[in-house]
């Protein structure tokens, strides 16, 4: 059987879709509150470290796989990139605010930070999906030691 | 326009990836990257000369990040995409039968984004970052054959840089304690109103072994000739060419410069840290018998010259000899203009005679100009360039730098500087002898023959070790490198640039 024993599972199950709202939640109001995309994604990350560790790399992989990571990782920081440029489109320069409209926006209110969250659920994923990479490859060469 | 120097190859360096993930399409990458280096020297030569800055999301400089234009960046970013065109005009040959070609044009790309970002932002902790970028794509470039050896002297460069880059966190953060700024032109205005000095001398010395490092200044050295002789050939021209020179010499004069205004001692310090680089990398270059390594000995030398040529800018303004001050600091930026063609060019070759013959050991190989001749004749001009004979392009930067040392009185320095040129020329002469003259020794993989798309990279980098010696003429330096010289020279000019004081 591979993971750890019964308890650790259990406890992971109850505990790790929390985590991963939790990730979400400080992705998601970065620009409201202390967080944002990076430590946000780092949550996301460990959710799935968690779950690595708990019920070994097979039953990840059918969830979230080593491919599957690259490619968020990749299409997160190219949407990122998009934001940025699409300040050119709208004529105000590069990573310009141009869905803002006044600064600065108003407390504790999600949507009138213009495109801080935007940027920050790229962030989020960007983070997650590579720090889940770093994380998958050394339990990978790890695996090929073991052998 | 600015952002698209980092924004486009960012963009490339994690599209090519993630089509990898889906399908390998080796020569799709290849005329990708090509097209992503082509257009970026097309933007960085209509950019030259041009004066001007970016706001980063459009926050006014002392807060917002902003990307600054002046005559010393925009030579940098020349010299940062014509090394690169030529360097992947060769890989799309050399790399063509490797594996996970995405994502070593990916990091390749990532890389340039790195190295553009240094050379164009205004902003400390942004060229940390953007430094952090350069510097770990090129870990993961030196390992990428993952050998046993390429993986060491991966990791020993992953530990130098790493160590490198605490000190340079450690130089920006009490910076940012004592002066209360990020911006360099901001910190220029700030600086001279602290009343502690301390903490700035600190940073200063922070700061000189942090990119000391990076830039393999002699005492911090060591991972040098390991990474640049172990990771691919293209790359190794990369890091020689252009990687040290851009975050060690640039990103450190930037700082001192423009930045802190020249604490004293530190140019003093900066000139015997070039000299003694510069005779100590040569002394043991002369011993070396793999070419590679030979190479990147030869590049601790040569960015000796560099460092001392500006160091030696600093002495001068110090003194109150502006008009000694722009030559040196002519004489260290035209030398790196140089450096960056010839040492490309050199790597390139022995990238070329890895192929013909199977190994790099110089006393089992030879007679390369027989076997074959074009890429023979860009190996000779090469070897010449850089040992210094006259028509080529690296007796005049050094020329420069000489005169500046005679007329600003530092004959200890020019001494040195014509002493360290000779062990140049002898090592280089070795190289000759072994491996260019003579019949030809050694087994000949291949059939010997060299593709085009090796040899015609070099041509171009020939050619250019001879037209840049045009760069001597006063009239094409005033054009060219004055600028440059200047935008470290005048630090009032850039504060000006930034600030709109």
């Amino acid at each position: 059987m591979s993971g750890m024993s019964p308890i650790v599972k259990t406890v992971t199950r109850w505990v790790s879709p929390f985590i991963l709202a939790f990730g979400i939640y400080i992705a998601l109001t970065g620009h409201l509150t202390p967080g944002g995309g990076f430590p946000g994604g780092v949550i996301i990350a460990g959710c799935f470290v968690l779950l690595t560790l708990a019920y070994g790399k097979e039953k990840v992989d059918g969830v979230f796989s080593l491919k599957s990571a690259s490619v968020t990782d990749s299409l997160a920081s190219l949407s990122f990139l998009c934001m940025g440029l699409l300040g050119y489109v709208f004529g105000r320069g590069f990573l310009n605010n141009f869905i803002q409209s006044g600064f600065p926006g108003k407390a504790f209110e999600l949507l009138s930070g213009g495109n801080m969250p935007i940027i920050n659920v790229a962030i989020g994923f960007k983070v997650g999906g590579s720090l889940f990479v770093v994380f998958a490859y050394l339990a990978l060469f790890r695996a090929i030691e073991e052998e | 326009m600015l952002p698209l120097f980092v924004a486009i190859p960012l963009g490339v360096g994690f599209l090519l990836p993630l089509i990898e993930e889906f399908r390998e399409r080796t020569r799709l990458f290849a005329v990708t990257v090509l097209l992503e280096t082509g257009l970026l020297l097309a933007l960085s030569l209509v950019k030259f000369g041009e004066k001007s800055i970016y706001r980063l999301g459009g926050w006014p400089p002392p807060i917002g990040i902003n990307y600054v234009l002046d005559g010393l960046s925009s030579l940098v970013l020349v010299v940062i995409s014509g090394i690169a065109f030529v360097t992947v005009l060769f890989a799309m040959t050399y790399m063509s039968k490797y594996e996970n070609l995405g994502k070593f044009y990916g990091l390749f790309s990532l890389m340039l984004a790195g190295m553009y970002g240094v050379a164009l932002t205004g902003d400390v902790f942004n060229m940390y970052v953007y430094l952090e970028v350069a510097a770990i794509s090129s870990y993961a470039l030196v390992g990428f054959n993952r050998g046993a050896e390429e993986l060491e002297a991966s990791f020993k460069y992953l530990i130098m840089g790493a160590v490198g880059s605490v000190f340079i966190l450690l130089g920006i953060a009490f910076l940012y304690g004592s002066v209360g700024s990020l911006n360099i032109a901001d910190i220029s205005v700030r600086v001279s109103e602290v009343s502690d000095q301390s903490f700035i001398l600190l940073s200063t010395a922070l700061f000189i072994v942090g990119f000391g490092l990076k830039a393999a200044f002699i005492p911090f050295h060591s991972w040098l000739p390991d990474a640049h002789s172990s990771a691919p050939t293209p790359i190794s021209a990369m890091l020689s060419g252009v990687l040290i020179k851009v975050l060690g010499v640039y990103a450190l004069s930037r700082i001192l410069f423009n930045g802190l205004n020249l604490p004293s001692l530190t140019p003093q310090l900066l000139t015997w840290i070039g000299a003694g680089s510069m005779f100590i990398g040569g002394m043991i270059a002369l011993g070396q018998n793999d070419l590679k390594r030979l190479l990147a000995y030869s590049s601790i030398s040569q960015m000796g010259y560099i460092t001392l040529g500006l160091g030696m800018g600093g002495i001068f303004i110090s003194q109150g000899k502006p008009a000694i001050a722009t030559l040196a600091l002519i004489g260290g930026l035209f030398h790196l203009v140089n450096h960056a063609t010839y040492k490309s060019l050199l790597f390139l070759f022995s990238g070329g005679v890895e192929r013909i013959f199977g190994t790099r050991d110089l006393s089992k190989i030879g007679g390369i100009t027989r076997v074959s001749p074009v890429s023979g004749a860009t190996g000779t001009i090469g070897t010449l360039s850089i040992s210094g004979v006259p028509p080529f392009n690296g007796f005049w930067s050094k020329l420069v730098i000489v005169i500046a040392a005679i007329w600003g009185g530092l004959y200890p320095i020019a001494g040195i500087v014509l002493f360290t040129s000779a062990i140049t020329l002898a090592y280089y002469l070795k190289v000759q002898r072994e491996l260019f003259l003579g019949e030809v020794v050694g087994e000949i993989a291949d059939k010997g023959k060299i593709s085009p798309g090796i040899y015609v990279p070099l041509l171009i980098l020939a050619i250019c070790c001879i037209g840049l010696g045009l760069l001597y003429l006063p009239e094409i330096r005033g054009i060219v490198l004055k600028p440059a010289a200047l935008a470290l020279q005048e630090g009032s000019e850039y504060t000006q640039l930034v600030l709109g004081l």
